[in-house]
């Protein structure tokens, strides 16, 4: 009973605004042209999902051609480039963030570097990565694993400097090496902070994502919302926004459950 | 300070250590002076106030820090680092949170190298003794004040090692779970013939438990009294000879601890 009081206060305040929406629309408060009405937008966004042309069996499987709508479409390529930037940005920050933060040595020569170009934010790579790369993928993915990069990297630093050394007392005690140390001890005693680091850097290469593609690339969800403005469909921008927000939210929601899994040993994720 | 010789009957001697710390540009002797003999299967506590260099002294034992002169000779060798000979139960607990019960116990067991048959019949037999059998698959989170305790007392005897340090293992603990892993660990004792060094501030805890009580004073670290305890096991904390060890002993700890107060006192006045 309590459960479904509380389902249904969660849906008020969306109800609300969605009803707001609606009044200012239907009584021609605002122009439809700079915000159409729910019901326009929620057509737009059908349109916008289903396959362009009808099922024809000769050109594959049913299922293939339900992807075939631009929004999937445009969601895949938005999703294979978040995913391929943050692999490169986090298989790079992985390594040197463990090296930083285990030798004093690579921490030394490494964080000076690491302090001048962290506070540049990715965007302000935006005009060096098309000299570098031209146009279409490459800059786009060189862009968002610098988002990915500098939050896995400062996190995995902060996790293995402050591993607690109880921890690595107990290791010497019982004999272990340096590798076995930094293999069992160091490296699962970060992992909080890593993921975390990990959850950070893919909502910073989900948001790079979407700039990247207004400014380079010519297909995924940041290409469609800006080229809609060009035709002045405010619709397709609105369901486009959506979308992005929904695959944000997947991408969160796939990230906190794999870590929670992961991490069902922690402490703090006990009510998780 | 006394010769470095052996004495023949010794597993853990103690020759001649100091610990000295700086302190503000000051020698802080945490320990001074301290020999100390213990034979092999000796039950021994060091008892003193907070800031008496007890856990100093098995910190040292263990090789986590060196003595700054002196010698400590274990098995007829200088400790130089810490090993799994000499296994430590920590205060904190400090079992691996990311292992589970079973897998904090047989670490020591991997590192030795030990093959997967013979850790899972060394752990098995370890739940066993300690009572952990239903929360072999539990991570530590989940596993109270007490029980946290017994993992960490079997994954020091899964390394089979010969001497057992104990730094206030049982200080966190309820009064009636404390009474219940003492007799615990003086039955294990009994069993295994392990020779135990074990940090208290409790009087009661170390006229329980110990053969010797080693009382040490506050700062500079030294031994006020190396008190033989006669009484027979199981050991009757409502006797009358209790009870006047008990008293000798307080008598001896209040001197120790007014000192600490009045260094306390001086240093609140200094800030």
């Amino acid at each position: 009973m309590k459960r479904y009081r509380h389902a249904a206060s969660g849906i008020l305040v969306p109800l609300a605004a969605l009803a707001f929406w609606h009044l200012l629309s239907a009584k021609g408060w605002v122009n439809a042209t700079i915000l159409p009405s729910p019901m326009q937008v929620l057509t737009k966004w059908w349109a916008y999902l289903r396959p362009l042309e009808a099922f024809d069996p000769s050109q594959g499987s049913y299922l293939k051609w339900c992807f075939t709508g631009e929004l999937i479409q445009d969601a895949m390529g938005s999703l294979y480039r978040v995913l391929l930037g943050f692999a490169i940005g986090t298989g790079l920050a992985l390594p040197l963030g463990l090296a930083m933060g285990y030798s004093k040595v690579a921490y030394g020569l490494f964080n000076p570097l690491v302090q001048v170009l962290r506070p540049i934010p990715p965007i302000a790579y935006i005009p060096l990565s098309i000299l570098w790369f031209g146009l279409g993928n490459p800059p786009a993915i060189f862009l968002i694993s610098i988002g990915a990069f500098f939050p896995v990297l400062m996190n995995t630093v902060t996790g293995v400097q402050t591993v607690d050394s109880i921890y690595l007392r107990v290791g010497r005690n019982l004999g272990a090496s340096r590798f076995t140390q930094f293999t069992r001890i160091i490296l699962p005693a970060a992992t909080p902070y890593i993921f975390t680091g990990a959850r950070i850097g893919m909502g910073t290469a989900f948001i790079v994502v979407i700039v990247s593609e207004m400014i380079a690339v010519n297909n995924g969800l940041g290409y469609r919302i800006l080229e809609a403005r060009e035709y002045l469909w405010s619709d397709k921008i609105i369901a486009g926004m959506f979308t992005i927000g929904l695959l944000g939210l997947g991408i969160d929601t796939v990230m906190s459950r794999l870590s929670s899994r992961l991490l069902r040993w922690h402490r703090g994720l006990e009510q998780g | 300070m006394t010769a470095v010789t052996m004495n023949p009957g010794s597993h853990i001697s103690v020759q001649g250590v100091h610990k000295v710390f700086q302190s503000g540009g000051q020698d802080v002797y945490a320990l001074k002076a301290i020999d100390l003999e213990i034979a092999r299967g000796e039950f021994v506590c060091l008892l003193g106030p907070s800031g008496c260099g007890k856990s100093t002294l098995l910190n040292a034992v263990a090789g986590f820090s060196l003595p700054s002169s002196g010698h400590i000779v274990v098995e007829g060798a200088t400790v130089t680092a810490p090993g799994p000979d000499r296994g430590m139960v920590f205060q904190e607990y400090a079992l691996f949170p990311w292992m589970t019960v079973e897998q904090n116990i047989a670490f020591g067991l991997q590192i030795k190298g030990e093959t997967r048959t013979a850790i899972q019949a060394k752990v098995s037999s370890l739940l066993d003794l300690l009572h952990l059998q239903d929360f072999r698959k539990r991570y530590p989170k989940d596993l109270s004040g007490g029980m946290r305790q017994r993992v960490a007392i079997a994954r020091v005897l899964a390394l089979d090692s010969p001497i057992m340090l104990m730094d206030e293992p049982f200080g966190a603990l309820d009064a009636l779970t404390r009474r219940n892993l003492q007799d615990e660990l003086l039955r294990l004792w009994t069993e295994l013939k392990k020779t135990i060094l074990f940090v208290t501030h409790s009087i009661e805890e170390a006229l329980y438990l110990a053969d010797r009580t080693v009382v040490m004073t506050y700062r500079p670290g030294t031994v006020k009294r190396d008190l033989r305890v006669d009484l027979p096991r199981p050991r009757d904390v409502a006797s009358p000879d209790f009870n006047a060890l008990k008293k000798e002993l307080s008598m001896l700890l209040m001197e120790e601890q007014s000192r600490h107060e009045q260094d306390e006192f001086r240093g609140a006045a200094v800030d």
